[in-house]
């Protein structure tokens, strides 16, 4: 069964409708890479399914079952519920500045649970080790570089243990040389229990670390498939033409 | 030297009772600010316009004219005559009028230091399944402190000065000390250096506050906001 199943989701800014009807299936341990250029719908989708707005339609399915439907009404408390099977790494990283590189990870699990301030600090120690930071524990984000900064974004999105973790262009605000080492985290976290969503610009890295690609545009899924069908055998006009730009 | 003794001391009076109007704005018109801040930022309109006004009203009007209104109206209105008797009542008054006008100016800062916290930081605490009251005091409330250092700095060295306004009702703070030994007091009258002297009072005092708000600008430096 499927760990993610969005139906019909649609939202509109204003006038301006931004998603127009998505519907796509996750399954457990699936990477999906999403693609497709600016302004075809890609955030607000990333942000719909972490609550960061609320569509206008459409439900989501959490392992069958219902976990959110845009016709009902959800307490603030119900929602911060719903949004724990969902992590997501910003653009922008949004480190709190004010906390250590180790306070910046605990501090959610602390909140959440403050008798296991023990076992949270375990967990962050282990999850720098796992990104490559250990040395930088007690820096704070003003000290690290953008790379590093996104790492430990990582980090912090990996400590409240989500069972889906999306990626919103999780390198662009990076210089180019140090897009690599994000990368290189993302990819080392794809394992059978992992299920990640990922929109990027990145094609290279798309094209090897994904299960699953959809191309966006105009607020519609345009083309969906594995990479090899995807990029190897693209169907629509609109994805030959983005293919052939971002080559 | 008798003279100086003399004066010295009943300056010292009056800057007791500037200090302690002082602190009493400050515990009450911080806070206030604060709810205020976030009235005039709440999604009920009606709150909101009303928050709104207030702080149109109060810092749209002398403070002066707010003290001898909270002063001398509420003898007029309530049946039981003035609740503000003797000079504690005097100060009681100006202590209402200070907090609330002082709130007005102190909400504003606080409503430019909590938008100016960029709303990805809020969302971060969103996405990790933080409460708002969570975000508000473990995300927003030391970088907007961090903010508005400079600008309450201000705010807040002009309400020493401020203080002498309270004068308009025969409150006896510093600068109603300082102009005694002009109108005659203690058995000495028109003496205008007592007068000039409270300058170095809230001179020195003022420098103080300067260290201090250094000194916590530089406690709130390890972080970039």
């Amino acid at each position: 069964m499927a760990i993610l199943e969005i139906k019909d989701m649609r939202k509109s800014f204003g006038k301006v409708a931004v998603l127009r009807g998505v519907d796509f299936t996750l399954e457990k341990g699936e990477v999906l890479v999403i693609i497709g250029s600016s302004g075809s719908g890609k955030t607000t989708l990333l942000r719909c399914l972490n609550f960061l707005e609320s569509p206008d339609c459409g439900t989501f399915l959490f392992n069958g079952e219902e976990l959110y439907a845009a016709d009902k009404e959800y307490s603030d408390a119900e929602i911060r519920e719903k949004r724990l099977h969902f992590g997501l790494v910003f653009q922008q990283f949004n480190l709190f500045p004010q906390y250590t590189v180790l306070k910046n990870i605990t501090l959610a699990p602390d909140l959440r649970e403050p008798n296991d301030k023990e076992r949270h600090l375990e967990t962050a120690k282990a999850l720098l080790e796992k990104i490559g930071l250990s040395d930088r524990a007690d820096a704070y984000p003003c000290q690290l570089s953008g790379g590093q900064q996104q790492r430990v974004a990582i980090a912090r999105a990996l400590a409240m243990e989500p069972d889906i973790l999306c990626f919103d262009e999780p390198t662009s605000a990076l210089d180019p040389e140090l897009t690599g080492e994000v990368l290189k985290v993302i990819r080392s976290l794809k394992s059978s229990d992992s299920t990640m969503i990922v929109v990027t610009h990145e094609m290279a890295f798309a094209r090897d670390v994904a299960d699953k690609v959809i191309f966006m545009a105009d607020g519609v899924i345009e083309e969906c498939g594995t990479p090899e069908e995807v990029f190897g055998n693209p169907k629509s006009a609109r994805l030959k033409a983005f293919l052939a730009k971002t080559e | 030297m008798d003279q100086f003794i003399t004066v010295v001391g009943a300056l010292n009076e009056g800057f007791w009772q500037t200090l302690k109007l002082f602190f009493f704005t400050l515990i009450g018109a911080l806070p206030l600010g604060l709810v205020i801040a976030f009235g005039s930022m709440s999604k009920l309109a009606p709150l909101r316009w009303l928050c709104r006004a207030l702080v149109w009203v109060f810092r749209g009007t002398p403070l002066m004219l707010q003290l001898l209104i909270i002063f001398f109206v509420p003898g007029y209105l309530l049946p039981g005559g003035t609740p503000w008797t003797g000079e504690n009542g005097r100060f009681m008054a100006s202590v209402v009028a200070f907090i609330i006008n002082y709130a007005c100016y102190f909400s504003e800062i606080y409503r430019g230091g909590i938008q100016g916290v960029p709303v990805g930081q809020q969302e971060a605490g969103q996405v990790l399944g933080m409460s708002k009251s969570q975000i508000f005091f473990k995300v927003t409330l030391l970088q907007m402190v961090k903010r508005i250092i400079p600008p309450m700095s201000n705010e807040i060295i002009t309400l020493v000065k401020d203080t002498s306004i309270a004068r308009i009702i025969a409150l006896e703070e510093l600068i109603f000390a300082g102009y005694s030994f002009l109108k005659g007091s203690h058995g000495y009258a028109g003496l205008l250096w007592p007068l000039f002297f409270t300058g170095v009072y809230y001179l020195l005092f003022n420098g103080i506050l300067t260290l201090f708000f250094g000194w916590l600008e530089k406690k709130l430096s390890y972080f970039r906001v």
